[in-house]
């Protein structure tokens, strides 16, 4: 009987490794919004979380929110790309509002980091919109390389 | 009939129920939903005054606001307790330029934008005489966005006193990027990252006819005389970003907690150490900022002030009061109350603040340790996000009656907080 549970065990967990295996590389190839996405996650904790905060709705007259942010979903992407290369100390209104803090540079992260972390936050908070891809924040670098 | 009497017993028995839910579940109809020490009571005196910074109150009772904002083109409020029941109705609204400051004094009141300081003469009951004539009396403070608000207070003798935030988290080459090192000498304390005095009663001031009364102070918003000391005290919001900038010398946990909002007693050419060192109250001890060399641990700079009372990191000191009621138990006379905004930068620990705390003095010194005196401004028990925050403190002052007023910048309300014993 024992042996039965152990033997059943171990090909349940077989079967379960072999769809793991399968499953990933077919919904999550290195290049996949999906898989973009989730790196994004992780850079945004690391990077972006202390000031626009862990749901994205910054904070108050300081730092603003990416959640409901017109440019993080807009079309053209050049601008929240070059916000993350170059930072940001515009004090225009965004939304309607000014924030006082100064966005840092963040031109130490790869072309990749920027394309994820963009890519998650115009796919989280409630955002919903096309991934930002390496190709694009490249190009944006080159552009404006001082 | 016998429907419509189905119907309005429905309807009762249902809006009971609801009632008496909300009173269960959400007890904001007790004491304006703060919790506070026994014999305390608290109402919401007024809402949605514009965002309500901080706040003077005459002798008479007249309550003079300054909102961050311009709502609707007027961002300074004027309120009176009309039917003497506690509730503040606004008597007149003004000026399209919103700011931080506002104090009383020999028959003026003063208000403060981001860049100038203006000021109103009051006649006889304490009213605004002209609103349209307003006396510019500093012009030109530096504006930069970060740390722009300029807190002001007076002493007894014609000088008003200004808090020039730094327009800086730590003076560092590049602002709040991850390892960028600090300026040396620091360029930003010439004309900020102190408190600088003027004289109250001239007219188009600017830096030069100030002097810089203190420095090496990242960025003050609560400031009050202390009239037993005769001297300014102030409250530091210490620098942020310790873990996210110098992940090598410091954790998250750290990062939350580190540095300590500092109070500090000033007088002509104090300097309180920024950006060169920060204090931490964990060990009591003054540590040298990782852009100036530090790796969280090396000890430095004995030659700036000591802080006389210390709370933990970020919580964002933005009012200082001393008490000098009668209304109010002993323990509390000439004692501090401090309004904390509440945290951004203790992420990803939970946000914290969002609460008046107070600290008891004697003869003109902090007694013992700190405590929170009315907390639940947030409406939550946890606040991930700061926004997730319903209202924050922001203001104080006294009344005639000895009650404490509390201003909050994020819905405009303003709390009235009073002790009855029961
Ligand atoms: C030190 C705090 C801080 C950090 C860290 C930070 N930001 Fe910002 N961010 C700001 C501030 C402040 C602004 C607005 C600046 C202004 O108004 O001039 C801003 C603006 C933005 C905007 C423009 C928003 C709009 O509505 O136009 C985007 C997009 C953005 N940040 C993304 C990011 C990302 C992605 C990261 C992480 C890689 C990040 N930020 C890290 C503070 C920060």
């Amino acid at each position: 009987m024992k042996k039965i549970v152990i033997a059943a065990t171990l090909f349940s967990v077989a079967c379960l490794l072999v769809v793991a295996q399968t499953k990933k590389p077919v919904q999550k190839t290195a290049d996949s919004p999906a898989a973009s996405i989730e790196r994004g996650r992780g850079v945004y904790q690391r990077e972006c979380l202390s000031c626009h905060q862990a749901d994205g709705g910054g904070v108050p007259h300081m730092n603003p929110p990416l959640a409901g942010s017109t440019d993080v979903v807009g079309v053209d992407k050049k601008k929240i790309i070059g916000i993350v290369l170059h930072g940001m100390t515009d004090r225009i209104p965004l939304d309607d509002e000014y924030y006082s803090n100064n966005m840092a540079s963040h031109a130490n992260l790869t072309n990749q980091q920027i394309a994820d972390v963009l890519s998650f936050v115009r796919n989280s908070f409630g955002n919903k919109a096309d991934v930002v891809t390496l190709a694009e924040v490249a190009a944006v670098r080159v552009g404006k390389k001082k | 009939m016998i429907k419509r009497c189905i119907f309005l017993f429905i309807v009762t028995t249902v809006s009971f129920f609801v009632r008496a839910n909300d009173n269960t579940y959400n007890d904001s109809t007790i004491n304006a939903g703060l919790k506070l020490p026994k014999g305390f009571v608290a109402i919401k005196a007024a809402n949605s005054i514009g965002q309500a910074r901080h706040i003077a109150i005459t002798s008479n009772g007249i309550v003079y606001v300054k909102s961050a904002k311009a709502i609707n083109g007027k961002a300074t409020y004027v309120l009176k307790d009309v039917d003497g029941n506690g509730n503040l109705s606004i008597v007149s609204s003004f000026d399209n330029k919103g700011g931080t400051g506002v104090a009383i004094k020999g028959g003026y009141l003063y208000t403060s934008t981001n860049n100038d300081i203006y000021r109103y003469k009051l006649n006889k009951n304490n009213e605004i005489v002209d609103t349209n004539a307003a006396e510019k009396i500093v012009e030109g403070l530096i504006n930069r966005g970060e740390h722009n608000t300029k807190s002001i207070v007076l002493d007894n003798v014609g000088n008003i006193y200004v808090n020039i935030g730094a327009y800086s988290n730590s003076c560092q080459e590049k602002d709040r990027v991850r390892g960028s090192k600090g300026m040396s000498p620091c360029p930003i304390l010439d004309s900020a990252g102190g408190i600088w005095m003027f004289k109250a009663d001239k007219l188009h001031q600017t830096y030069k006819d100030g002097i810089r009364y203190a420095t090496g102070l990242r960025n003050i918003v609560g400031l009050d005389w202390n009239q037993q000391t005769n001297s300014l005290f102030v409250m530091q919001h210490g620098r942020d970003q310790l873990f996210q900038n110098w992940p090598q010398y410091f954790d998250s946990v750290q990062g939350a907690e580190l540095p300590a909002e500092c109070m500090y007693e000033l007088h002509k050419g104090s300097n309180c150490g920024w950006p060169y060192i920060y204090y931490n109250h964990l060990i009591h001890k003054k540590i040298v900022a990782p852009e100036y060399g530090g790796d969280g641990k090396i000890e430095g700079g004995k030659e700036y002030q000591e802080p006389l009372m210390v709370f933990p990191g970020h919580l964002a000191p933005n009012a200082l009061l001393f008490y000098t009621g009668n209304q109010f138990p002993d323990k509390y006379k000439n004692g501090a109350f401090i309004a904390f905004h509440g945290s951004w930068n203790r992420a990803p620990l939970p946000q914290a603040g969002y609460m008046v705390a107070f600290v008891p003095f004697k003869n003109g010194k902090p007694l013992g340790e700190w405590e929170v005196f009315a907390d639940g401004f947030s409406g939550k028990e946890v606040v991930t996000s700061t926004r997730g925050a319903a209202h924050r403190p922001c203001g104080l002052a006294q009344g005639p009656d000895g009650s404490l007023y509390v201003t909050d910048d994020s819905k405009g309300t303003i709390y009235k907080i009073s002790f009855t014993g029961n």
